[in-house]
């Protein structure tokens, strides 16, 4: 299974996670979408519609939780009859961040993501570059930035 | 399912006891002493116990009913499977725990919660 960073920090920690807790997807992106790292994805289109809804269910989750008037969903768990979904976010160096992974339910387990995952924000929280200012993309740069991430990460 | 636990627990050199979704990996119940990780303890023995029935069934050897793995600092004692309705039932012992006391309360723990 291929693991591919844009931001190579983020590189270990995930090789780490993902076979440990056996996952079979993951995405690390920022609330807007933009992807740090990718591991198990073959198409880049399959990591820009997974990373929009992935933001997209992060930033409703949110407003959901604002309503209630409660602190954000630390993670969200969708179980479904062959896969389970995960999605949470924590706080780096580098800004928000959401973790999404796909996992075979008969490989692994919700008990299992969410193990691992602990160790995994711990180990990210801890390799993110200290002091750094979250770098914000434009939209005039976005159309290249998608680019330049999606080609990193699929090795072109 | 307190009632169940508590028929472990009381057994001398058992360190603690958990009822764990088999499926999930996530803890139903627990009783345990400090310094027992239950949610790490329950994902990993729920993982391991899917991967022994996996390889038992390859084997043909039908389902597992006990297992007892020792360790050098203490052992981890489980009934799994169906007959206690998809929950495991847990035990983290001390080395020289009677076993054979801690599998009859393991099983007598497991057909309280079916």
């Amino acid at each position: 299974m291929s693991t591919r960073a844009v931001e190579s920090w983020t590189l270990q920690p995930l090789t780490d996670f993902v076979k440990e807790a056996s996952v079979r997807l993951v995405l690390v992106l920022t609330p807007a979408g933009q992807v740090l790292a990718q591991s198990g994805f073959s198409r880049a289109v399959d990591v820009m519609s997974a990373a929009a809804l992935g933001a997209a269910i992060v930033a409703t989750t949110a407003e959901l939780a604002r309503q209630l008037r409660q602190p954000p969903f630390a993670a969200l768990n969708h179980q479904g009859h062959r896969h389970g979904i995960f999605l949470a976010t924590f706080v780096t160096e580098r800004g928000t961040l959401a973790v999404l992974a796909v996992y075979d339910l008969d490989i692994s387990s919700i008990g299992l993501v969410q193990l691992f995952y602990e160790q995994l924000a711990a180990d990210l929280k801890a390799a993110s570059p200290k002091g750094a200012v979250p770098k914000q993309v434009l939209a005039a740069d976005f159309e290249r930035e998608l680019t330049d991430s999606l080609n990193t990460l699929f090795g072109r | 399912m307190s009632a169940a636990l508590d028929l472990i627990t009381r057994v001398r050199g058992v360190r603690g006891a958990m009822l764990v979704s088999a499926d999930d990996g996530l803890v139903v119940a627990e009783q345990l002493m400090e310094g027992i990780k239950g949610g790490a303890v329950a994902a990993l023995a729920a993982s391991l116990a899917g991967r022994l029935r996996r390889a038992m069934e390859a084997a043909g050897i039908g389902v597992s009913v006990f297992w007892h793995l020792q360790g050098e600092r203490g052992a981890l004692l489980v009934v799994p499977g169906t007959s206690a309705g998809g929950i495991l039932v847990v035990a983290v012992a001390e080395p020289d725990v009677n076993i054979g006391l801690v599998r009859l309360e393991l099983l007598r723990a497991a057909e309280m919660v079916v």
